[in-house]
């Protein structure tokens, strides 16, 4: 299918171009990285720009680097990136675990994480193992750099705290700097599919902090602090592990569609979260050193 | 309209494209590419597939004008000089049957192979994943690229 829209195509060569074109286009221009959505949505007709700013010619946002103590992850970074560095395998497990999970190597060879929360879809999969780990968005305008927590991203499906005239540069995702376990559960319906109906991320340390993240079972993905302070004090039992199940029920607000009911959704977020809490104990029983940074 | 040009199966093509214009669409229309399919459009089945520098991706989700000054496969290229063995292993088998999926599978394979000379069965079904058939149940295809690629 043809796109049936026409808009203007600009491939800067510098960082500084791209922010003012945006400044000048604002929610007119969209910024294309990997383009597995973007051109999607325009052969849909959603969000179509009258211009369309390719960053590719950037290189510099495509590295994965260390930095005061942070992983940071490139606006260009695809998800075959994150699965072949060593880096994300070592410092955020989880991230490595769920980019094994995106829909194809056709398109992780092209997707990117940061156009993963851009385009902000409630079934996203990046969008729990950012949350567990306390990523911070590296924001660039005209008016110069700002930083944003995940926490405060996510609006919405499909609606982000970006501003108009704003690009996303980085993720950057603190090292953690004790011990720790992750794991990422995605239901979705066979090997390849890009959707997940439900998807949980946990992140737990050694002091016994445990975090918890539930994705697509609502609008946005989210953190739930009463499971997490619930874990911490009871610790990990049988009994405290079952009484959090129940609490899932006041957190997430799964609905049906043609995908899955939302009564199917909610057993197995319960599932899921069971499966993703023994995964991690497991991973932070295994012996591994914390390189020091 | 903006210049582009780029390496097609080993030779430098170039043309004038409009920014709207899809990769597939320019590739089986204007340059008598016809091996990579149209088949869901959005990037799930895989018939579209082609190597963009060496790496398998979905030609139905990329612009034209995005491929200027890369290089470009499609199976017309894997095999200009003849089948090439995983090919020959396929034809052999009969794997396939209405042969919709085949240009994608074989790119998604060939991609595999280069990377991994002796995939496991795990490893295969994840490189194909993305490439969805109708016709073959997969595991004939997944038996010619462990036949193809087993260690002598």
């Amino acid at each position: 299918m043809a796109i049936p829209y026409e808009f203007q195509y600009f491939k800067p060569g510098t960082i500084a171009e791209v922010v003012a074109l945006l400044a000048t286009h604002g929610s007119k221009a969209r910024v294309l990285a990997g383009g597995t959505d973007l051109v999607n949505e325009l052969k849909m007709g959603y969000r179509v720009p009258d211009v369309l700013i390719d960053i590719k010619d950037l290189e510099q946002l495509s590295k994965i680097e260390i930095c005061n103590g942070h992983l940071v992850v490139g606006a260009l970074v695809t998800f075959r990136d994150l699965l072949e560095s060593k880096l994300v395998k070592e410092h955020a497990y989880i991230v490595y675990e769920a980019a094994g999970l995106v829909a194809s190597n056709g398109v992780r060879n092209r997707a990117t994480m940061v156009g993963n929360i851009c385009s902000a879809v409630a079934c996203l999969d990046s969008g729990a193992p950012l949350l567990v780990h306390n990523a911070v968005l590296k924001l660039l305008s005209v008016n110069g750099e700002r930083e944003l927590p995940i926490s405060k991203w996510f609006l919405d499906n499909r609606k982000t705290a970006l501003a108009p005239n704003e690009m996303v540069t980085h993720i950057s995702i603190p090292i953690p700097t004790m011990k720790y376990g992750s794991a990422y559960q995605k239901m979705m319906r066979y090997s390849g599919e890009d959707l997940s109906q439900a998807n949980v991320g946990v992140l737990m340390f050694a002091d016994g902090e445990c975090r918890v993240a539930f994705g697509s079972v609502g609008p946005v993905p989210k953190r739930s602090p009463k499971i997490e302070n619930h874990l911490l004090t009871q610790g990990l039992t049988a009994e405290s592990i079952n009484q959090a199940k129940e609490m899932i029920e006041q957190v997430i607000a799964p609905i049906s569609d043609q995908r899955a009911t939302k009564e199917y959704r909610m057993h197995m977020t319960k599932v899921m979260f069971e499966r993703a809490i023994a995964a991690a104990a497991e991973r932070l029983k295994q012996p591994r050193l914390i390189t020091k940074h | 309209m903006t210049k582009i040009s780029f390496i097609l199966n080993g030779e430098r093509r170039s043309l004038d494209v409009e920014p709207y214009e899809v990769l597939l669409e320019v590739l089986r229309d204007r340059m008598g590419a016809k091996s990579p399919k149209c088949g869901c459009d959005s990037g799930d089945c895989g018939a579209c597939t082609i190597h963009l520098n060496g790496r398998s991706v979905r030609s139905c989700l990329i612009l034209a004008v995005e491929a200027n000054g890369q290089e470009i496969l499609t199976l017309e290229g894997i095999s200009r000089h003849g089948l090439s063995p995983l090919q020959k292993a396929f034809h052999e088998r009969n794997v396939f049957q209405c042969g919709y999926c085949a240009p994608g599978l074989i790119l998604s394979a060939t991609e595999l192979i280069n990377n991994n000379p002796h995939p496991n069965e795990h490893e295969i079904k994840e490189a194909i994943a993305g490439n969805l058939c109708r016709c073959t149940g997969y595991t004939p295809v997944v038996e010619a690229i462990l036949h193809t690629t087993k260690k002598e």
